[in-house]
């Protein structure tokens, strides 16, 4: 059993459906974020309040967090492993032709992890009382976090990095699930291009509305 | 032309290696990149000194014997070819070409540019046949083969296990080689039969022989002499899954 | 002295082989376990030998010179593998294909031993198909062939051009099969330095592990040689560099009688010499002489870029000589008038070897479409070795030396002189005779080592089940290493100026020279001292830096060139000695008015078996009468 769970291939295969959960995830957040632009911060409250009290998401809550964290635990135990493949590396570095930010899938992932420990003690441990904050009024919350310069740099920078480690997530997962196919996977490429660009951008545009004109 | 080589030189497994600058004149841009090898072993051993080895055996591309990582390519830098085919003509004159052995930690150094691939036959080994004696073959037209099908498992099984695809992968991953034999099989109703029992033993041999894992970066694909596809390591993927 | 008998079993051809197995001793399952065997070599027949014992039970351990049994030079066959299956209804048959192996051999193979072989092919295709070697498909999921080297029937599997690759994988793979079971254990990176022979029976072999040096002993009950062939005496050849006759050359030197060394398969159509380091010669597959034309200059020496070259100075010089048969003629009519038209002066290329194999009236007429469809691939090839555009400018070939038709000599149950002691494939003097046919190389080979050697081992094994192991401590196992050590020693020694590469290029140059396409006795007596004052050149100027207990790559040529030398004394003692011009074998002395060869059947109708007596004596010959029942010897005529 240990070797069917473990194996390289099933390790990939956890990680990537993890993955292409949180790659459903991130459209749901973005829609509810949206909200953020209303001026009134009723909507933005109430879906903030739903999704924090509603049975049925408080089952998808607790898949999500497993995703999460198998996510980011399954991604350092495979890339240990990989760098232990190879204990003497080149001295001139590897020229080969590859999809270029696959190399650096660990890196902009590790990006992701930091912006997600910021976030989580802005938003979800104020939720569980772990953090001083209004629980009631998380559009207020993001609204003074997003009047911080420093804060929106980061949060910039951190959403460019998740777009290029979508951008190769997102087709990646499918290979790893056996899904290749002769006319599908170009398309999928292209979905995960556009995918790789909308989500981080929509989400930018969110917080640089919110600190330029509001 | 003349060339400034840099030579990975290591006495034995065991020895700290390092690099070594010779210095060629006269290389003709018509000689093969091993022949340029022979003829800087040539002037070595005239002067009483210790050739360069290196693995080489058909220099015609099929045997998989050669293979050196040269200036950051496996192969070196021309795509779809090996070492032994590599010209001469694709450098140019006063430039300095580092050579360095295949690195992985299942392929170790046995001396200077040789290393051990053993580790590929213990993945064939391990499950890479179709278990039938001689005497026991039903007539050879009794199994019909689709002819797509026939013809998609000649191109995985034209893989010539050099382990260019492990030394370009940035995780030493051997999901490539693997994933050629199993889509042969795979693909032919002779190799159905032990379809499942195949794909666990030889994943399993692959990752205890400390292989890092595929990361689909496409490395691979792109260093492999005989342009195996990474269309294989997807049906790996679901080979294996299928298998459980 | 030695008495041959080739123990051919009684009763009419066709019935030959199916008597023999009907009455071959057997051994029984629990006593194969008892019993060790040595194969050396994995190509084709040495892996199908070595998988196919193991599968009955027997004890293998089998040995390469090369890091992986996957290596053997079998994987380098291009065009195809022949079967009697008769799948396109064109007539063909086991008979046929006999037929056309005996004659294509010159009359000069044994009969019983053709027959056999053209009647395991079946069995050989059956089961590589079955064990998953992707050979090429019809739409209907059936087995396609195509026509090969003339034959009048469309008989030759193949895989693209990678038969021989994919054959040799797929004995792999039954070898690998093995190895999980425990029945074969592998050796790679060793070398066999000697035979062991006690009793005068092969009991074991010296080996060196070529990584750490180390000297090793293995006995076994019986010993398979499986060591392919010798066509590297040449140096530049299409074999693979590491090639040699090592192995064979030791059995020969222990008492196992060499076969027709004389007999080379030269190739007409390979990438010529490029440049003096050039240490290969690659084989471009003669189907491209279908629509290719080949020429050279009217002018002697004219060293104008063919392009520039017009129509009217230009000589089609097969067309010229052979009206009917054009550029189609056989491979050995091809090569030898390749070489004179290089020798009178008129060869093309920085060196004056080669000649030009132009498609620019096939492009012409057919649409480069069309030439890509059929030669892409070798296009590719010759575009990756030359650097040049085969569609823009003609092709330079020149012939190479490729296949070895003599070898060890064997009865008719693979043995050789030595009881036990078997070879098979391409390092016996085989099925052959004095000329191959195209794609029945990796016929023989299979059919050797998967259905012929696991049944006829049994005849002798059957007598040996009360032998225990073979101790590795007596006195002959100890003699042999320490004369394999010696000579090792001995090599290293010599502390001269020159590679054994170097040694190994002007030995071949020499034999390509006076031993090659066409031979004289001239020549070849003057190849003889050639070679004598060479090889003494080489015991005293050889350098081979290192030591013996490491991995050591000039060592390992250094031993291989030096039995070169020896086995070189021998071809050219056997071309002198047979007076006719047979197969690939043609003496420019014994020609018809017309340059065709001029075979001699009443006096030269054997096959010249030498046995060796001894440190600079003279080989003593044999001969085995050729006897044919069935056939009709008959002059080959292509005019």
């Amino acid at each position: 059993m240990n070797k069917i769970l473990f194996s390289s291939i099933s390790k990939k295969f956890v990680m990537a459906l993890a993955g292409l959960f949180l790659i459903v995830f991130l459209p749901v957040h973005l829609s509810i974020n949206l909200m953020l632009l209303k001026p009134d911060p009723e909507p933005f409250n109430r879906a903030a309040h739903f999704m924090a009290t509603f049975p049925l998401v408080k089952i998808v809550e607790v898949i999500l967090i497993l995703a999460i964290l198998v996510h980011i635990s399954w991604g350092i135990y495979l890339q240990i492993q990989n760098w232990l493949a190879r204990p003497q590396g080149y001295v001139v570095k590897i020229k080969t032709r590859t999809s270029f930010f696959s190399r650096f899938m660990i890196w902009t992932g590790a990006s992701v992890l930091t912006f997600l420990i910021i976030h989580f003690t802005n938003f979800y441990f104020i939720r569980l009382g772990l953090v001083e904050g209004n629980p009631e009024n998380f559009y207020g919350v993001a609204h003074s976090l997003f009047k911080i310069p420093a804060y929106n740099y980061i949060y910039l920078v951190c959403f460019i990095l998740l777009g290029l480690h979508l951008y190769h997530a997102f087709s990646s997962a499918f290979q790893t699930l056996g899904l290749n196919h002769r006319l599908w996977t170009p398309v999928v490429k292209v979905v995960a291009l556009i995918y790789a660009i909308v989500i981080p951008l929509g989400f930018a545009v969110i917080s640089i509305t919110i600190w330029q004109f509001r | 032309m003349k060339l400034t080589l840099k030579i990975w030189r290591q006495k034995d497994a065991r020895a700290k290696g390092s690099f070594v600058t010779y210095h060629m004149d006269n290389v003709s841009p018509e000689m093969s990149f091993l022949e340029m090898m022979d003829a800087l072993n040539k002037k070595l051993v005239e002067e009483d000194k210790d050739p360069v080895a290196f693995d080489h055996d058909c220099r015609e591309g099929i045997c998989g014997s050669c293979g050196m990582y040269i200036n950051g390519h496996p192969h070196g830098p021309v795509p779809g070819v090996t070492t032994c085919h590599l010209s001469m003509r694709y450098f140019n004159d006063g430039d300095t070409i580092w050579v360095e052995p295949w690195r992985a930690k299942p392929f170790p150094v046995i001396r200077d540019l040789i290393v051990d691939r053993s580790a590929f036959d213990k993945i064939q080994v391990a499950g890479g046949f179709i278990s039938v004696n001689a005497g026991a073959a039903p007539e050879a037209n009794s199994i019909p083969v689709r002819k797509k099908n026939a013809d998609e498992a000649f191109d995985s099984a034209i893989c010539i296990g050099c382990g260019a695809c492990v030394a370009a992968c940035k995780n030493a991953s051997a999901m490539l080689f693997v994933s050629a034999k199993i889509s042969q099989f795979a693909l032919l109703p002779q190799g159905r039969v032990e379809a499942k029992d195949r794909v666990r033993a030889m994943v399993e041999k692959m990752d205890e022989l400390g292989f890092g894992n595929c990361s689909n970066t496409g490395a691979c694909e792109a260093a492999c002499p005989k342009k195996i596809k990474l269309t294989n390591i997807a049906r790996l993927n679901r080979e294996y899954y299928k298998a459980y | 002295m030695i008495r041959l008998n080739s123990k051919i079993p009684d009763g009419p051809l066709a019935r030959k082989w199916t008597s023999y197995k009907a009455s071959v001793k057997l051994v029984n399952p629990a006593n194969k376990k008892k019993i060790d065997i040595i194969v050396v070599g994995t190509g084709l027949s040495g892996a199908s030998a070595a998988s196919s014992l193991g599968e009955l039970g027997y004890n293998v351990k089998v040995f390469c010179y090369q890091d992986s049994p996957r290596r053997a030079h079998s994987v380098a066959a291009q065009g195809g593998i022949n079967a009697a299956k008769n799948y396109q209804n064109d007539g063909d048959s086991v008979y046929r294909l006999f037929y056309d192996m005996i004659k294509g051999g010159d009359f000069r193979a044994r009969e019983a031993n053709v027959y056999r072989a053209a009647e395991v092919s079946n069995q050989v295709i059956d089961h590589f198909t079955a064990i998953g070697v992707p050979f090429a498909r019809d739409y209907g999921g059936t087995l396609d062939t195509r026509s090969f080297g003339g034959v009048q029937v469309s008989r030759t599997f193949y895989a693209k051009g990678q038969t021989g690759q994919q054959c040799l994988l797929g004995c792999y793979s039954s070898l690998n099969r093995q190895i999980k079971k425990g029945t074969v254990k592998m050796f790679p990176r060793r070398e066999m330095l000697d035979l062991v022979v006690i009793d005068g029976r092969a009991r074991g072999i010296i080996t060196r592990n070529l990584v750490t040096g180390e000297i090793e002993r293995h006995s076994a009950h019986a010993v398979v040689l499986a060591t392919g062939g010798y066509g590297t005496i040449y140096y530049l050849s299409t074999l693979a560099v590491n090639s040699n006759a090592s192995a064979a050359w030791k059995a020969h030197k222990k008492g196992a009688c060499f076969a027709n060394p004389s007999f080379v398969q030269i190739h007409p159509t390979c990438v010529p010499q490029l440049n003096e380091f050039q240490s290969k010669l690659t084989l471009m597959s003669e189907s491209l002489r279908n629509d290719g034309r080949v020429w050279v200059p009217r002018t002697k020496g004219d060293k104008r870029p063919a392009n520039d070259i017009p129509e009217e100075e230009r000589d089609y010089y097969l067309e010229r000589r052979y009206p009917a048969y054009g550029n189609l003629v056989p491979r050995d009519v091809g090569s030898r008038a390749a070489k004179e038209r290089c020798d009178a002066g008129y060869g093309v290329g920085d060196t004056g070897l080669a000649v030009y194999l132009d498609f620019r009236d096939a492009i012409n007429k057919q649409g480069k479409k069309a030439i890509e469809s059929k030669y892409g691939n070798l296009f590719e090839l010759y575009k990756t070795i030359t650097g040049k555009d085969p569609y823009e400018e003609p092709m330079m070939i020149y012939p190479a030396g490729h296949y070895t038709m003599g070898g060890l000599w064997v009865d008719y149950e693979l043995m050789t002189t030595i009881p036990g002691l078997y070879a098979i494939g391409e390092s016996n003097f085989s099925d052959h005779g004095a000329n191959r046919l195209g794609a029945s190389s990796l016929m023989q080979a299979a059919g050797d080592g998967y259905f012929i050697l696991p049944v006829t081992i049994n005849n002798y094994l059957a007598d040996q089940i009360r032998v225990p192991k073979i101790p590795t401590d007596s006195p002959e196992f100890e003699e042999a290493e320490k004369s394999a050590r010696e000579r090792l020693a001995k090599l290293i020694s010599i502390k001269g100026k020159q590679t054994a590469s170097s040694f190994h290029k002007r030995l071949g140059k020499i034999m390509w020279d006076y031993c090659g396409m066409t031979r004289n006795e001239e020549g070849l007596k003057k190849a003889l001292v050639l070679v004598k004052e060479l090889k003494k050149e080489f015991w005293s100027d050889l350098n081979v830096p290192g030591t013996i207990n490491e991995l050591n790559q000039e060592l390992e040529k250094a031993g291989r060139v030096a039995d070169y030398f020896e086995l070189a004394e021998l071809l050219i003692t056997d071309a002198i000695e047979r007076k006719e011009s047979c197969g690939a074998h043609f003496r420019e002395e014994y020609q018809t008015p017309d340059g065709e060869a001029l075979r001699n059947d009443k006096e030269f109708a054997y096959v010249a078996v030498w046995e060796y007596a001894g440190e600079g004596k003279p080989h003593i010959l044999h001969k085995e009468e050729l006897k044919f029942e069935e056939v009709e010897m008959k002059e080959r005529s292509y005019k």
